[in-house]
């Protein structure tokens, strides 16, 4: 009896940390798809928009100011590093065929992990967050983090805003025309280059949201912090399907609990293999719906 | 007001290497119905996408209301009062009919009209309205075409632009949409539209051009030009593809 206990209380701790994981990668993996959707673009230097946020956060810590400051200041620099990326790189290249974007935009990422080791350091730097992201809540039975409640709930609201000002607001619908008709959009006099800029400023500041946690749960930066995240996301969008922003957050949320399910069952010795294991199911979910879990195969174009 | 809505000066539309369109001039009246004819690939889309700004014309003048408008791009143009509707119809099929007919109203320069504007676009197309909040690809063709010109009604144009309205839907349907064009001009619009029926664009329209080639076949009262279509293809057994 006890054990079967154990094995429930267990259970819901996992999926506790599911959710909070998953929610991350479903910040990135919406941003990634964002910019997709709009640009047909599939921005590899998404990675280094967490990176850069992060060092914000370091660099902030370094100066005295406390978390109350590094947490807008890791959205917005998230947000603005975005539209320079946009405006520096993406902008000139408009109309270039995929191949030319994805290379440039792996360029654009190792220009940017290069420029953090050069004008910091090639070493991690220690990121201390607020004690309270230590502590946890004791309800009933289960014991549950700080971080991963915040984490949650943080990107839960997020998820709702957007998601309100997609669907409310003019420029939001514009967005979602963008993302399904380009040159149709321009007929209803939106112009491109603003829709582009919101895209990639949303999805900069959703970088930088997930930063905050991802720090939050290493303590460190360094300058190769966003390549990991990146790959997750990324896997995350391709199982949700390509350009569907819904299935970004799906797709998320189903890695994390992929993850998360392996890290408890599977026996240590087979763990370094985790990740192995994990893209193989992805496999197995590719085969069955390749298009992505929430594309239908008549909207596939 | 000058009678002259829309001037196209030798317009010149290039694909690469490929001339689209060479040099062809089309004038269009206010109030008036102007049909382009022509056989498939004879560039009448193109001239329609090069005045609305969706590809650059490589020569040539576009003279909306007076203004040059050829180096501007297609979501100013749409601002003017210059509405295209597009071959294919080109609705957002994922969202709502009334978010396309939102969308619509962006390029709306009387902002405080919106509403009184959405409800005439309602009342014009009653079959939008049952069915405003459903996704705008679960709607059948003819539904679509009601769409796409209702969404671009909403920005109250003074020209209108339709591209092959009647592609693809039944003839019942077909009969709608033209009675419905007609009835946009009587309430002040002014049209352009290019259209593979020729018969039918013959009858609701003034004046036509027929297009070969990217350029200008032949131009005239649409009337006398159903009457020559009429005897070439009587006598000869070649229309001007009807």
């Amino acid at each position: 009896m006890m054990v079967f206990a154990a094995a429930g209380q267990e259970a819901v701790q996992q999926a506790i940390n599911a959710l909070a994981l998953g929610s991350t990668y479903a910040l990135l993996a919406l941003g990634l798809a964002m910019v997709f959707s709009v640009l047909g673009l599939v921005n590899f230097a998404h990675g280094e928009l967490v990176a850069v946020s992060g060092y914000a956060m370091y660099l902030l810590h370094d100066a005295g100011l406390p978390f109350a400051v590094q947490v807008p200041a890791a959205i917005a620099t998230g947000a603005i590093a975005a539209l320079v990326m946009q405006r520096v790189v993406f902008r000139p290249l408009r109309g270039a065929s995929f191949i030319t974007l994805l290379i440039s935009s792996f360029a654009l990422s190792v220009l940017v992990q290069n420029g953090l080791r050069a004008i910091i350091s090639p070493r991690q730097q220690g990121v201390p967050l607020p004690d309270f992201f230590n502590e946890s809540v004791h309800l009933g039975p289960y014991v549950i983090g700080w971080l991963e409640i915040v984490t949650l709930a943080s990107c839960v609201i997020a998820l709702i805003v957007l998601t309100l000002f997609l669907r409310r607001s003019t420029q939001g619908l514009g967005m979602l025309a963008a993302a399904e008709d380009f040159q149709a959009t321009r007929l209803m006099g939106i112009s491109p280059n603003r829709v582009i800029a919101a895209a990639f400023a949303i999805s900069g500041a959703l970088a930088g949201l997930a930063a905050i946690f991802l720090v939050a749960r290493r303590g460190t930066v360094d300058p190769g912090m966003g390549f990991m995240p990146l790959l997750s996301a990324f896997i995350a969008v391709v199982i949700g399907g390509l350009g569907s922003l819904s299935g970004a957050v799906v797709g998320g949320f189903v890695l994390a609990a992929i993850e998360v399910t392996l890290d408890a069952t599977l026996p240590g010795s087979v763990q370094p293999f985790r990740e192995a294991f994990a893209l193989g199911i992805v496999v197995v979910i590719l085969y069955f719906r390749p298009e992505g879990l929430l594309t239908r195969v008549s909207e596939a174009k | 007001m000058s009678q002259r809505l829309l001037e196209i000066d030798d317009l010149v539309v290039r694909y690469g290497p490929i001339v689209a369109v060479r040099e062809v001039s089309v004038n269009v009246d206010r109030g008036e119905i102007v049909a382009l004819l022509g056989a498939n690939g004879a560039g009448k889309s193109t001239i329609l996408n090069a005045v609305a700004g969706l590809v650059p014309a490589a020569a040539g003048r576009l003279v909306f209301e007076g203004e040059e408008i050829q180096r501007l791009p297609a979501e100013k143009i749409v601002r003017r009062g210059l509405a295209l509707v597009p071959e294919g119809r080109r609705v957002f099929p994922k969202l709502s009919v009334i978010d396309n007919l939102r969308l619509g109203g962006v390029a709306q320069r009387d902002r405080s009209s919106l509403d009184a504007v959405r409800q005439q676009v309602l009342d014009l197309f009653p079959v939008l309205r049952e069915r405003s909040g459903q996704a705008a690809g679960t709607l059948s063709g003819g539904q679509q075409q009601m769409l796409a010109i209702g969404r671009a009604l909403m920005s109250s144009p003074s020209l209108l632009l339709l591209d092959e309205p009647s592609l693809g839907l039944a003839p019942i349907i077909v009969d709608e949409i033209f009675q419905l064009i007609v009835g946009l001009r009587e309430q002040g619009t002014t049209i352009v539209l290019v259209e593979q029926n020729v018969h039918r664009a013959l009858e609701i329209s003034d004046r036509a051009y027929v297009i070969a080639n990217g350029v200008v076949d032949r131009e005239g009262p649409s009337a006398q030009l159903r009457a020559s279509a009429e005897i070439e293809r009587a006598y000869l057994g070649i229309g001007v593809s009807a």
